[in-house]
Order: structure tokens, then sequence, then C-alpha cells
């Protein structure tokens, strides 16, 4: 696109799918800023009004505020650090040479392909559930009371299942960039004197950090709304131990039918996702440059 | 510093035998040079005698010391990759420093070698610069940096200089020869291109399917091949080779004749007819078409005058014939 015509050309072309995004994001947004000052509730539908900021202020003042918030980002942070860590483990062992590495390959991707309720569901009754799991009768095989991963860990128990689901999109992003480093740079090291984990540590993991980057990014994105794992599991509770935002916003909307709150809950939840944005892009971002 | 014996070494993948078993002796300081054809096993070689591959059989000795199963950082050897095999991410001072700091030297000592490296190599003003900014001939100056600054007891180049461009390579064959010589250290250096071995070897080791053909100085080769292959990898353009009757009347199977050898002359033996002529300006390459012998590639002056068409008496120089037998050795 050298030529002024051209860009001009370009622009044109390119302005009804922008104009069509654009529309797409500005009006549920611009509806859900209308509804967040409004008194809005399903049960009380003759009751309407402006209320100004106080959608808001009983969402910052509610008792659940801090926990949703903390909870969101301990999700966010603890999924992120065990699909990374892992991620690289397992595509360090997958990139081997070893016989049936095709299906191999496959059974590692495959659980990204379970429907997130579907796969919390597995893990909730077939494995952690503290009469039926498969956890709680080996607990009581060796002699141990089973854990109850529900009640006692909430928070722990849906960070392991949405990490367990996330694990192979990390694992496939993080293995197809391993195996784009090039041999020859690996042996020049080998060379060069560096063992096993200066190796990784001084040519491996330096190659990886662009793909650990957008594997950060996406994830990101999608863990900061995660609701599924969490309405099929431990509904956010005991109490309120695994409610996040998402699913504070969900309980006025569905259960307490309050639209003016959960429009102002999910007003927060974009300015939250763009504070975690801007320092994302501050601190990682520039991995993305060439 | 910096003795390879080579005894007996085999490389196999799998079934096929890439090389079925080489001796070889590499003197302490001297440039050898191995040449063959794409896929003759250079690289197996050297990357056998750096470590990078399990031999199959054999032993490789490195200053008299058995280095067979040691690891490719224990062997004090230093390699320079096709490819360059610089780390991206590290600055050009990072590269040549990396061998350094994984040996645990301190810090004002790497200091000290990576600037005499660059010093050396002229690239002391591009030390902080990534790999991805210099160019071919820059980067291939911080990977032989890289090698340098280990002291090695013998560097391996492999084709070192394939992806440059044509008068890059002459200047960075110019360099290397001089690095060696400021040096003193052995290089092991592969090329399929034969203008490169003649030009910066000591010794040549003239390969071909795995297996040594010849060894011997630039001029030995080029004087006395001791076998077809040799006789026409060796020389540019490539010596003649005719059979038939008249090699027969020389008492041989086939006999060659390299194209500065056979003279154009009024009345000489073998009367043809030109085909090609190729006028380098210093010289005239003339591909003639000889009644009973066949196409022949000759070396005439520059001011040679003779076009395609025209009819042309050769004399070849009786005393520069090379004879081969049935086995295609060279005959005595
Ligand atoms: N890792 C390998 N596995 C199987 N065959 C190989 C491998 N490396 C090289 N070869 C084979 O060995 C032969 C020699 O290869 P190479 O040493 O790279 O040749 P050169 O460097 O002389 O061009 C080739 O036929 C090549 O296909
Ligand atoms: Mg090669």
């Amino acid at each position: 696109m050298a030529t002024q015509s051209s860009r001009i050309a370009a622009r044109i072309m390119v302005a009804p799918s922008v104009i069509l995004l654009f529309v797409w994001m500005i009006v549920p947004l611009a509806m859900t800023v209308w509804f967040s000052f409004r008194l809005y509730r399903l049960l009380s539908p003759d009751r309407t009004g402006w209320v100004g900021m106080r959608n808001y202020t009983w969402f910052l003042n509610s008792p659940d505020f801090w926990l949703a918030i903390s909870n969101t980002l301990l999700l966010v942070g603890g999924v992120l650090a065990i699909t990374i860590i892992f991620g690289v483990l397992i595509a360090l062992l997958l990139d081997q040479p070893v016989w049936g590495q095709g299906p191999l390959r496959i059974l590692v991707i495959s659980p990204f392909f379970v429907m997130p309720p579907v796969a919390a569901s597995i893990w909730e009754n077939l494995f952690m559930h503290p009469q039926n799991g498969m956890f709680a009768s080996l607990a009581l095989g060796l002699g141990y009371q089973p854990v109850l991963f529900m009640e006692d860990y909430p928070m722990a128990s849906v960070i392991f299942i949405v990490a367990w689901e996330w694990l192979p999109f990390a694992t496939l992003i993080l293995l197809t960039a391993l195996q784009s480093l090039s041999s020859e740079q690996i042996e020049a090291a080998e060379i060069d004197g560096a063992g096993p984990f200066n190796r990784f540590r001084y040519i491996v993991l330096p190659h990886l950090t662009r793909a650990i980057t957008v594997v950060v990014l996406i994830q990101t994105i999608f863990l900061l709304g995660i609701f599924g794992e969490i309405f099929t599991t431990t509904q956010g509770g005991p109490g309120s131990a695994s409610t996040t935002l998402p699913y504070m916003i969900y309980k006025q909307a569905v259960i307490a039918k309050d639209i003016g709150r959960a429009a102002a809950g999910g007003i927060i939840a974009v300015i939250l996702a763009n504070i975690v944005a801007y320092f994302l892009m501050r601190g990682i971002g520039k991995h993305l440059d060439a | 510093m910096g003795k390879i014996t080579l005894k007996q070494v085999r490389k196999s993948f799998g079934d096929v035998a890439v090389i079925p078993g080489i001796d070889l002796d590499i003197d302490e300081g001297e440039f050898v040079v191995f040449v063959g054809p794409s896929g003759c096993g250079k690289s197996t070689l050297l990357r056998l005698i750096a470590g990078l591959e399990d031999t199959t059989g054999g032993v490789i000795e490195i200053d008299g010391k058995d280095a067979t199963q040691l690891p490719p950082a224990k062997r004090g050897l230093a390699m320079v990759f096709q490819s360059y095999a610089l780390y991206p991410h590290m600055s050009v001072r990072k590269n040549i420093a990396f061998p350094l700091k994984m040996a645990g030297l301190p810090v004002a000592e790497q200091e000290k070698r990576v600037a005499n490296a660059a010093r050396i190599l002229n690239l002391t003003s591009y030390l902080d610069r990534r790999p991805g900014q210099l160019s071919g001939g820059q980067r291939q100056r911080v990977a032989i940096g890289r090698a340098i600054v280990r002291e090695p007891a013998a560097f391996l180049f492999d084709e070192p200089l394939s992806n440059l461009d044509a008068a890059l390579r002459v200047s960075m064959r110019q360099e290397i020869t001089e690095l060696h010589q400021t040096l003193k250290t052995t290089m092991i250096y592969v090329t399929h291109d034969q203008v490169e071995a003649m030009t910066m070897a000591d010794k040549i080791v003239v390969l071909n399917a795995g297996r040594i053909e010849q060894v011997g100085s630039p001029l030995e080769l080029y004087h006395h091949p001791a076998n077809l292959f040799v006789a026409g990898f060796i020389g540019s353009p490539k010596m003649n080779l005719i059979d038939g009757a008249e090699a027969a009347k020389h008492g041989a199977v086939t006999i060659g004749i390299r194209p500065e050898h056979i003279t154009v002359q009024d009345g000489g033996p073998w009367q043809g007819v030109v085909g090609l002529s190729e006028h380098l300006g210093s010289d005239t390459f003339l591909r003639v078409q000889v009644d009973g012998v066949g196409m022949l590639t000759v070396r005439a002056g520059g001011e040679i005058t003779l076009r395609h068409g025209d009819a042309v008496a050769l004399a070849p120089q009786l005393d520069k014939l090379h004879r081969f037998g049935t086995d295609g050795k060279a005959l005595a």
C-alpha cells in the first residue's frame, strides 16, 4: 500500500467491517452504561427512574465485591501460572522424538474439545466428589478421610479445573514455538558448553517469550469471564468463597433480577479488564514486536 | 594443542552407512579442507568430530586422548555453522561472550576477550546490536568471534560462506585464511566448492560417498590426482577425460588432460570444430568437438578470435597427460 490512492482504497474496503464491528460493540456497551444509572428491577417493573451512582456504590460497598475482585484475579493468575509452567514442561516432552508421537499429541490436546460445563461436571462428580469421586476412594483406600474439595478448597478446585481445560491450548502454542527453534542453535549452545538447564534458560526460554506472551494475553481475556465452571461446581460458594466478578453480576441479573445493579457490575468488569490489559501490555507487550 | 586422529570412524543412520570407515590424521595448526559433492558425508564427518553425532564405530582422538565418548563441550573444539546459529535475542557482545559465560570466566576476562575478538573481526562498533540487525558477512564474523574467544584446540567450519554473495565470499575466504595465519590453530573446513579448497587448504581431503578418495596438498591433488574422481573434481574448468581408442594409444583405459595443457596449434594431432567460446578477457575457454576424441575444453589466450563453427587443430602437452586404469586409479 504505497500510494495515496491505494491507501484510500484500502480504507474504503475495510470500512464496512470496521463500522459493523464498531456498532456491534458500541450498542450493547451504551445500553449497559444506560441501565447502570437506572432503577430497573424485573420484580417491580413499574418502578423506574434515574438513580445516579447508586448502583455503583451498592456494588462497591457490597461485602462480596472485593472478595470477588480478588477471586477473579486469583483465578486468572493461578490458571496462567499452572498452564504456562506445565505447558512448557509438556511441550518440552512432546518435542522429543517418542514412539506414537501423533496420537500422543492428540491425546494431550483433547481436553480443549470438552465443553467447559461438561469438563467441570466430570471433575466435580467423577473425581472430586466426596462419596463417588475417585480421589475420595483413593483416600479411603489409603486410610484417609476424603477431601471435601468444593467445600474446603472451592477456589483451588475451580482453578484446577479451568487450568486442566486451558493447559492444552498453552501446550499447543508453546509446542509450535518450540518446533520453530533451529536445532543448530541448540547444538551451538551445546558446543559452547551450555548444559541442559542453561540451554533452556538462555536459548529455549527466550525463544518462547513471544509464545508465552500470546498465551498470557489470550487466556487473560477468556479467564476474566470464566463463569460456566463456577456455575456447574461451587455456585460461587460456600457462602461467597468462590464468587468472581462475572458470577456476582450473574447473581444480580438472574437471581436478584436487578438489571441496573448487574449493568453497573458489568461496567466495573469492563474497567477491570482494561486495567489488567493496560498493565499486561506495559509489562509484556514489547515481546510481541519482532 | 589441536591434533586430531580418526581411526576407522564409521557412521550409519539406520541401515544406511553414510561413512563406512575413515582413517585420518590432522596435524596441529593445519588448515584441512574436507571437499566433496553434496551429500557425500562431509557435514556428518565434521559433526562426528564435534561430538554432535555419536559414532557407530571407531575412535576419535584429540591431542592423543580418546574423545569418542566425550560430550561436545568437553572436546575443546569450536564450530561455525552454515546458518551461523547466532542467538537472536542476545546482542553481539553477549553472543560472543556466551561460551565464556558458560565456562564461568570472570566478567573482566570475558570483556577483555570479547573486545579482542571484536577488534580482530572489525565488529567493535556493532557490539550492542542484535544479530537481526547485521548483514550476512557481519553475522558470519560474529559466529567466528564466538568461536575464537574460547581459544579452542581446533575450529570446525561447515560451509560457512555458502550463504554469502560471490564478492563477499572471496573476501571472507581471505579473512579466514589470515585468521588462521594469525592464530595458528588447527582448522577443519568443510565445503563443496573446490575453489575454496584449493585457495585455503594446507591439506585437502577429497570425500566421495563417505570415503576418502585422496589426501594431499592442493598442488599434489592438482598435479597427481590418484583417481578419476579426484581428477574430475579438482580443477576448474574440469579436466578433460577421454576413453576409447585415443586412451588405448597411451596404454590406458582413460586419459585426462587439463584445459590449460592443450594448445591451439596449426598441425596439431587433434582436428576439431569450435562449439562454444567463452571470453573472460584474460582467458578464453573453447569447447571443441574433436573427431574420435569427444568434446574437449581448452584454455586459450584472451586475444584469440575463434568463433562457433571454426576449424581448429589442438596439441596436448604429452608430459601433462594423466593415465587411469580399469579401476579408475591413476597409472604410474
Ligand atoms: N540425521 C540424519 N538422518 C538420516 N540421514 C542423514 C542424516 N544426516 C545426514 N544424513 C544423510 O547422510 C548423507 C550425508 O549427509 P551430509 O553429511 O549432510 O552431506 P554433505 O554435508 O556432504 O552434503 C546424506 O545422504 C544424508 O541424507
Ligand atoms: Mg553439509
